[in-house]
């Protein structure tokens, strides 16, 4: 497996005149030490890498699904770039977590070009998605995804402000590089949150059926598996349950100026005891994996 | 989405006002008009437009102006504004023979 060059390659040509505008695109990358620190226990760091990398892959698909559907042009495309800025995030996650866990990457045909992240991405069967459930169900309509971006958003922003701090260097920096993306994604849900919620009648009875939708699978950000428990002990990730505090003051903030009320509704259950990151997902999964998947997996030697 | 067909059998449906939207680049030195978007105030024209136009690395800065704000010359006016330029040529200078060391011309 080649080691960690630049994360676009492949995707940029040295010759950057056929940009019309933006070039001198950065490589989240550039100059990390890839190797795993000492003590760290690289299978843990791997599945724990691969959790949030399904988190946003999961998410990326669901929102990319707005695309040429949202209510204005203008929407459309602030949606598709939080789905592509997740898809980034996903990208550079599932990557560190092939490099780290190899067993993790599903097998290929001999000759396959496909990469090890691409293979997790669009090889793996359902059972072997370690996302959150959260960010799994149908989009609904705008102020039901709206109410799921901002729960999600909060949550994350704040993983990935601490995972800042990871002794692993790969984590450290895909987290710097998502902690803009995703204020940015916490802002953008926030304001629609807020207009929502004052706008008409309409609007706020939508957002507020949206956020009881959206409301039982919130619990589950916060459940700590063994695997975030060995990565928070050895310094490399973060504790889910150490941020719940903190999300919880900042919907608080959002709840009380949109002047909403916190859902009363009971947190979703298991599947036989697990939840998402133990490989129990919704109904709606095994859909969304169908579509994103298909076309990688009718061509395993393909080149894209 | 499909209960918001309604506003389709209803007429025009009320659009939220233009804006005129200026980018500067990393490169150049003026914000350069690129285009228009339609968003509720200024604040949401300055993300639609950060959204919109700037989302391939394009740029560091950016100005929302209200269309209906922008004061414009009519095309009716055309020939009485720009057409006595189009013969001036001696605006130009270019009747003067320029060293090859000057820099900036």
């Amino acid at each position: 497996m080649p080691d960690h060059d630049s994360a676009y390659d492949g995707l940029l040509e040295s010759d950057d005149s056929h940009w019309a505008f933006g070039t001198s695109f950065e490589d989240p990358l550039a100059g990390v030490d890839t190797t795993i620190p000492d003590g760290v226990d690289a299978h843990a760091l791997g599945e724990y890498a691969l959790m949030l990398g399904d988190d946003a892959l999961v998410y990326s698909h669901r929102i990319s699904e707005w695309a040429s559907r949202a209510p204005d042009l203008e929407e459309d495309i602030a949606l598709a770039n939080v789905a592509l800025d997740l898809l980034g995030q996903a990208r550079l996650l599932l990557a560190r977590a092939a490099a780290a866990a190899p067993s993790l990457v599903p097998a290929l045909p001999a000759g396959s070009p496909v990469p090890p992240e691409d293979a997790l991405a669009f090889f793996r069967d359902e059972r072997d998605f370690r996302n959150v459930r959260f960010v799994e169900p149908e989009n609904g309509d705008f102020a039901v995804t709206v109410a799921r971006l901002l729960v999600f958003s909060t949550y994350r922003l704040a993983l990935l402000q601490r995972l800042v701090g990871s002794r692993d260097a790969v984590l450290s920096a895909v987290a710097a590089k998502g902690v803009k993306e995703v204020t940015y994604h916490r802002d953008y849900a926030g304001r629609w949150f807020l207009t929502l919620a004052q706008g008409t009648e309409e609007s706020r009875r939508r957002l507020e059926a949206g956020l009881r939708l959206v409301w039982p699978l919130h619990d589950e950000l916060f459940r700590t598996t063994a695997v975030e428990r060995t990565v928070a002990d050895q310094g490399v990730g973060v504790d889910p349950a150490s941020v719940a505090d903190e999300v919880d003051v900042l919907l608080e903030q959002v709840l009380s100026m949109s002047g909403l009320e916190r859902p009363d509704v009971p947190p979703s259950g298991g599947v036989g005891g697990g939840t998402g990151r133990d490989g129990r997902h919704t109904e709606a999964m095994g859909r969304l994996l169908a579509e994103m998947q298909v076309v990688a997996r009718a061509h395993p030697r393909g080149r894209w | 989405m499909s209960e918001g067909t309604s506003e389709a059998t209803g007429g025009i449906r009320d659009e939220w006002p233009l804006y005129e939207i200026f980018v500067r680049g990393k490169r150049g030195l003026n914000h350069v008009h690129v285009g228009s978007l339609h968003a509720a105030d200024d604040e949401m024209a300055l993300r639609h437009a950060r959204d919109v136009y700037t989302r391939r690395n394009e740029g560091v800065s950016i100005w929302a102006v209200r269309a209906d704000l922008v004061a414009a010359s009519s095309p009716d006016e055309k020939d009485p504004l720009f057409a006595p330029a189009g013969d001036k040529v001696y605006r130009h200078p270019t009747f003067y023979a320029i060293p090859d060391d000057v820099p900036h011309m």
